[in-house]
């Protein structure tokens, strides 16, 4: 046995590893040249006849050998293996762009994700939500807010009165029997808003709807001024239509409130009314019991259809009140 | 309310280059909202020309009349025309549009050929020049009120901007041109002159006896004026000026006598009505009708009268009812030579009552509910004798006056409270100035007040700061974020009824909103009877068909699934939360304390204990497929289980332990609805819809619903969490034959008993009825663990036997051997 015989092996070995074509080949040729047959196995047997000079020398040689063997070895396995893999893997491919959406969409009202967000961004400035009943008092729904029977003011809400008429029971109007209810109920500084639903007897057409959802607010502590109020909106108006929006009172009459104004907002280029707005009437706050000399406060009330259609450029008011899944699946849980 | 320009001009000195925009942004700055601008006449171009007929020659071979018309129009010549109208003859003056004009819509006026005549122009009617609808014929106007050849732009003040404002309830005095023309100046700074101005030493000598003047209540009227006038030729014809401006107004003209009482009352504001004089018998009176009795108005409909009505009634009979319409018995007609003329300041509540009861809202009555100015009853009836003398034979008999005027008292208000308010400092003086404006007189030392006899609603500090406001411009007010109170969030009710709509939305429901109404015939196809059947009934419903409000959600859901199905929509689930409202309580007449004051608790009480509980729940309806069927396959349909299973997690949400038991309730299938018990209390329903339901209304065969009375759950507490055990889980399988009407929630509470405290989880993972002799079997999967230690095979053996021993004892069930 030379040098140069097992330099030799790890060649051979070598060249039949790397050209083997794939793993059953190279299963082939590791028994060939590192199995239990192979000339390296059975010189490694053959130390313990030699020489002790011999057997170190020798030695060392077919360990390194071994090794070198074992590593080329390893070598075209890898190789070997991660094509077989990418061959496989390659066979099993799918068309992931199959569709696979079989569940049904849910979501929320449109109605209801804009009272959430309104509701979320008047808790954040430390307003509390209030609600009440829809089938109200009158008393709560009009005389408490300055709005006496046979004024012409009663006529510019279509009331839906309840049998018997003389209960004085109603579908409300507006969401301010909330303020009276909480003004009668809590003591200043109160600082609410009172979202729900309300009801008036207009026909259902593209801007209007017998049943609709209002958001109001009421602040009553002590110098609350008009500023204030001008204040509240504009920081409402940004949250609700962005940055950019600028608001415009415009004197106008409300019997609960005094002055009185509306809201317009200008977006998309151009003015659009939102709501109505004033300083609560001394009036009313005398019949909650509630000290003018002591306190004021501002009152506000919105359309939640309204800035839902304004904002979002919905046209037709059916949409959104018919319950059609393929329009208030659009929304998801957000808007 | 309309104004037109050329009217508002005569009271208010604008300047040429203002705008008819600038001076619609002067009256929205001042609160009056101008809903139209409308330039009458920009799309009209001349010649046109006034003209008389001469000749008519009618053409009759066609399917509809035409007249070949010879018209003077001052040119010297006849000029011939072809007319499809017919309301005329020769001698009646029209107005010609001669080739070369322009009308609206630009249309172009030539000499051109048809129905084999050469037609040199147009005879025009009202609608054609855009200077109102009325198109049922050609403009006739009356002979000698025009020069013929005159051109009739300028003739018919055809060239005009009209503002058209929408005046709110509080500012009765702005339905008139006086008011208009007042809020224009003072809003635009512009010199004011008050047409009253020129009234108040107006006064006609009487000359004989006029109709005597009472009123019976001085709580419904303060003081009637009553003008009476003879000599008066009916042929008399409402000048050119008058009947534009009543027509730009948007009325008609109807004779001389009703268009002065009309005029006057667009011009100043206070309505006045005309009685035929010779019909009165004695004198007139404003008094309640008293009784009931039918009353024909002088539009021709006979109306039931109210004994609170308030009349005006002569010795015999009522003669109209007060400031809302008069009666066709003593109206002004071709006849009529004396005149009765009545200006009275009603109370505006008795005219809005009257109004109401007739369900008839006249110009007489907006105003007069709205208030009117207790100075214009003598002002406005001198000014109709003014025109009526002026443009007729008429001359004033005598005037009578009843009552006098109230006017607005004298009010002392803290100028400070006007900076207090509006939140910017207004110095005294300018107050002062801004209000004398506005018509008050202020004494500035004290501020002692006389508002204006047309401001009735002037009557505390926060009227006169909304006045000084509007006057200054609301845009002066800062902006500014007020004190931040401390801290809010919603509560408990609120964020649980958000968290149930975000699961039921994340679990593939849309969220529906349906309109609360319903009928009885709803309610009786649900089978809904008794106190879950009794509801209220709408007075004044916007359709009979939805007379009631609704007593369950379900129903509404139906409809929303109806429609959507209608709209090709198959399989989906959708849900509503909100009120229903079942009327346990009957309903007591209102109680309407003194609002001056905050009324007593116990009254406050009353109040709102009068307002029936409405309870708040959540539902949900699922039709169809539970999954939308594709390449993957088929997908099986909602069932029971589905529906019995929301229910379930809408209570558990909300962190509550519920039981649950078999119910028949309506509108389910009686053998599969499940109720769900929360400490005693059902809160909550679930299943498969009754198939007769089901079938009624067309909905997929085997639909499912749920609802959870949502106001019923109680609160939950505060969550305490029990440590998560680390130890090993020992899981013990157990099988049992019960009876099949024996229920697997009792299975698994007797299981629960018996297995005691260490028992994590129990799982029915098989339910085999095919065993027949009316017995299922019910194999359940155990989870034993212990906090401390690693159970032994001997404690868990144990507790699985004691578990099935206390299934056996209650419930008699045996344990299946393999």
């Amino acid at each position: 046995m030379q040098p140069q015989e097992i330099a030799t092996w790890i060649d051979d070995a070598r060249k039949a590893f790397s050209g083997a074509p794939d793993l059953d080949s190279l299963k082939i040729a590791r028994l060939a040249h590192s199995g239990d047959k192979s000339p390296i196995a059975l010189a490694s047997r053959g130390l313990g006849s030699m020489s002790p000079d011999d057997k170190a020398s020798y030695g060392k040689l077919i360990g390194e050998a071994k090794a070198a063997i074992a590593e080329a070895l390893a070598g075209a396995t890898a190789l070997l293996e991660a094509e077989r893999d990418r061959k496989v893997l390659l066979e099993e491919v799918v068309d992931i762009t199959l569709p696979v959406d079989r569940a049904h969409r849910g979501g929320l009202h449109p109605i209801s994700i804009i009272k959430n967000e309104v509701s979320d961004f008047f808790i954040e400035q430390g307003f509390a939500v209030e609600e009440g009943p829809e089938l109200e008092s009158g008393w709560l729904n009009f005389d408490a807010l300055n709005i006496p029977a046979d004024h012409p003011a009663r006529t510019m809400q279509d009331t839906f009165f309840v049998e018997p008429i003389e209960s004085g029971m109603v579908l409300r109007t507006h969401t301010s029997p909330v303020q009276i209810r909480t003004m009668l109920t809590q003591t200043p500084p109160i600082y609410v808003i009172c979202p729900g639903r309300t009801f008036r007897a207009d026909e259902l057409d593209a801007t209007h709807s017998p049943v609709f959802h209002q958001v109001e607010g009421l602040v009553i502590d002590k110098g609350i001024t008009m500023a204030h109020l001008k204040g509240t909106l504009d920081n409402f108006a940004r949250h609700m239509f962005g940055p950019d929006v600028t608001t415009r009172l415009r004197p106008s009459f409300f019997p609960f409130t005094e002055p009185s104004a509306e809201v317009d907002i200008f977006f998309n280029n151009r003015w659009i009314e939102w709501g109505g707005c004033g300083m609560v009437n001394p009036k009313v706050l005398v019949t909650c019991g509630i000290d003018t000399d002591e306190y004021s406060g501002f009152a506000f009330g919105m359309g939640l259809e309204r800035t839902l259609m304004v904002r979002h450029g919905i046209t037709d008011m059916h949409d959104i009140v018919e319950g059609d899944l393929r329009f208030t699946r659009q929304f998801g849980v957000g808007l | 309310m309309r104004a037109p320009l050329s009217w508002i001009k005569e009271f208010v000195e604008i300047p040429q280059a203002i705008t008819a925009e600038q001076i619609s942004d002067g009256l929205i700055r001042v609160g009056f909202e101008v809903e139209e601008i409308i330039h009458q006449g920009h799309d009209v171009t001349a010649p046109l020309k006034f003209a008389a007929v001469v000749s008519i020659e009618e053409i009759t071979e066609h399917k509809k009349p035409i007249r070949y018309v010879g018209l003077d129009c001052g040119e010297g010549q006849t000029r011939f025309v072809i007319c499809g109208a017919t309301n005329f003859a020769v001698g009646d003056v029209i107005v010609a549009a001669l080739p070369g004009a322009v009308l609206p819509g630009d249309f172009r006026i030539s000499a051109r050929e048809t129905y084999g005549k050469v037609s040199d122009g147009m005879i025009c009617s009202s609608r054609e020049l855009g200077i109102s609808d009325e198109h049922a014929g050609i403009i006739v106007l009356p002979k000698d009120s025009v020069v013929i050849g005159g051109d009739a732009i300028e003739g018919l003040q055809i060239n005009d901007v009209i503002f058209d404002v929408a005046v709110n309830p509080d500012r009765g005095y702005a339905l008139s041109i006086r008011g208009i023309a007042r809020e224009v100046a003072g809003s635009l700074d512009l010199a004011f002159t008050d047409p009253v101005e020129a009234l108040r030493n107006v006064t006609f000598p009487d000359t004989g006896n006029g109709v005597s003047a009472t009123i019976a209540d001085k709580a419904t009227a303060s003081v009637f004026y009553l003008r009476t006038l003879s000599n008066f030729d009916p042929t008399a014809t409402t000048p050119i000026w008058m009947r534009r401006r009543i027509e730009k107004m948007g009325m008609r003209s109807i004779s001389l006598v009703v268009d002065i009482t009309n005029y006057v009352m667009l011009e100043l504001g206070q309505p006045l009505h005309a009685f035929d004089k010779s019909k009165i018998k004695g004198g007139l009176t404003i008094k309640r009708a008293g009784k009931a009795g039918a009353f024909t108005t002088l539009d021709g409909q006979v109306r039931a009268l109210d004994p609170d009505d308030l009349m005006v009634v002569d010795d015999d009979q009522p003669l109209a009812i007060a400031g809302t319409m008069g009666g066709a018995f003593s109206e002004i007609t071709e006849a009529t030579t004396d005149i009765a003329l009545e200006a009275v300041r009603f109370d505006p509540v008795c005219i809005a009552k009257n109004s109401r009861r007739h369900k008839l809202s006249s110009e007489a009555s907006r105003r007069l509910e709205r208030s009117v100015d207790p100075s214009l009853a003598q002002f406005a009836s001198a000014r109709f004798v003014q025109l009526l003398t002026a443009h007729s034979s008429a001359v004033h008999v005598a005037t009578v006056v009843a009552g006098e005027p109230v006017f607005p008292e004298r009010i002392r208000i803290n100028p400070e409270h006007v900076s207090k308010t509006l939140g910017f400092e207004i110095a005294p003086v300018q107050i002062a100035q801004v209000l004398r404006t506005i018509g008050c007189e202020v004494d500035e030392k004290n501020f002692d007040i006389q508002p204006p006899s047309w401001r009735p609603d002037l009557l505390q500090a926060a009227d006169f700061t909304e006045e000084v406001a509007r006057m200054l411009g609301y845009d002066k007010i800062p902006s500014i974020l007020p004190p931040r109170p401390l801290h809010a969030s919603l509560t408990s009710t609120q964020k649980r009824r958000r968290a149930v709509a975000s699961m039921l939305a994340s679990r593939g429901l849309a969220e529906v909103q349906s309109f609360p109404f319903t009928n009885q015939a709803t309610i009786d196809a649900m089978g809904f009877v008794g106190e879950r059947a009794a509801t209220f009934k709408l007075v004044n419903p916007m359709s009979e068909e939805f007379p009631l409000m609704r007593v369950h959600l379900v129903p509404g859901l139906i409809e929303v699934a109806q429609r959507n199905i209608s709209r090709g929509a198959k399989d989906f689930a959708i849900f509503e939360m909100g009120s229903i409202f079942r009327s346990s309580q009957k309903l007591e007449t209102s109680i309407s304390p003194d609002l001056t004051k905050r009324p007593d608790q116990k009254i406050i009480e009353k109040i709102f204990a009068s307002v029936p509980n409405q309870g708040y729940h959540v539902a949900g309806l699922l039709v169809g497929k539970l999954e939308n069927e594709n390449w993957q396959g088929k997908a099986r349909a909602y069932n029971w289980q589905d529906a019995i299973a929301l229910a379930q997690d809408v209570v558990s949400l909300c962190n509550l332990e519920w039981s649950i038991t078999r119910s028949d309730l309506a509108p389910w299938h009686p053998g599969r609805c499940a109720e769900l018990i929360v400490n005693g209390t059902v809160v909550a329903h679930a299943g498969e819809l009754h198939p007769r339901v089901v079938a009624a209304y067309g909905l997929p065969e085997r639909s499912v619903a749920f609802a959870v009375a949502l106001s019923a759950l109680p609160e939950s507490s505060l969550v305490n969490p029990t440590t998560v055990g680390t130890m090993p889980a020992a899981v013990q399988d157990v099988a049992l034959i019960v009876d099949a009407t024996v229920s697997a929630a009792d299975v698994t509470a007797a299981l629960r008993i018996g297995a005691g405290d260490l028992l994590e989880s129990i799982t029915l993972f098989d339910r085999y009825d095919k065993i027949g002799e009316g017995k299922v079997s019910l194999a359940f999967t155990l989870v034993f663990r212990a906090s401390d230690r690693t159970l032994t095979g001997e404690e868990v053996s144990a507790m699985r036997e004691s578990a099935t021993a206390v299934a056996s004892q209650k419930l008699g069930a045996v344990v299946r051997t393999a």
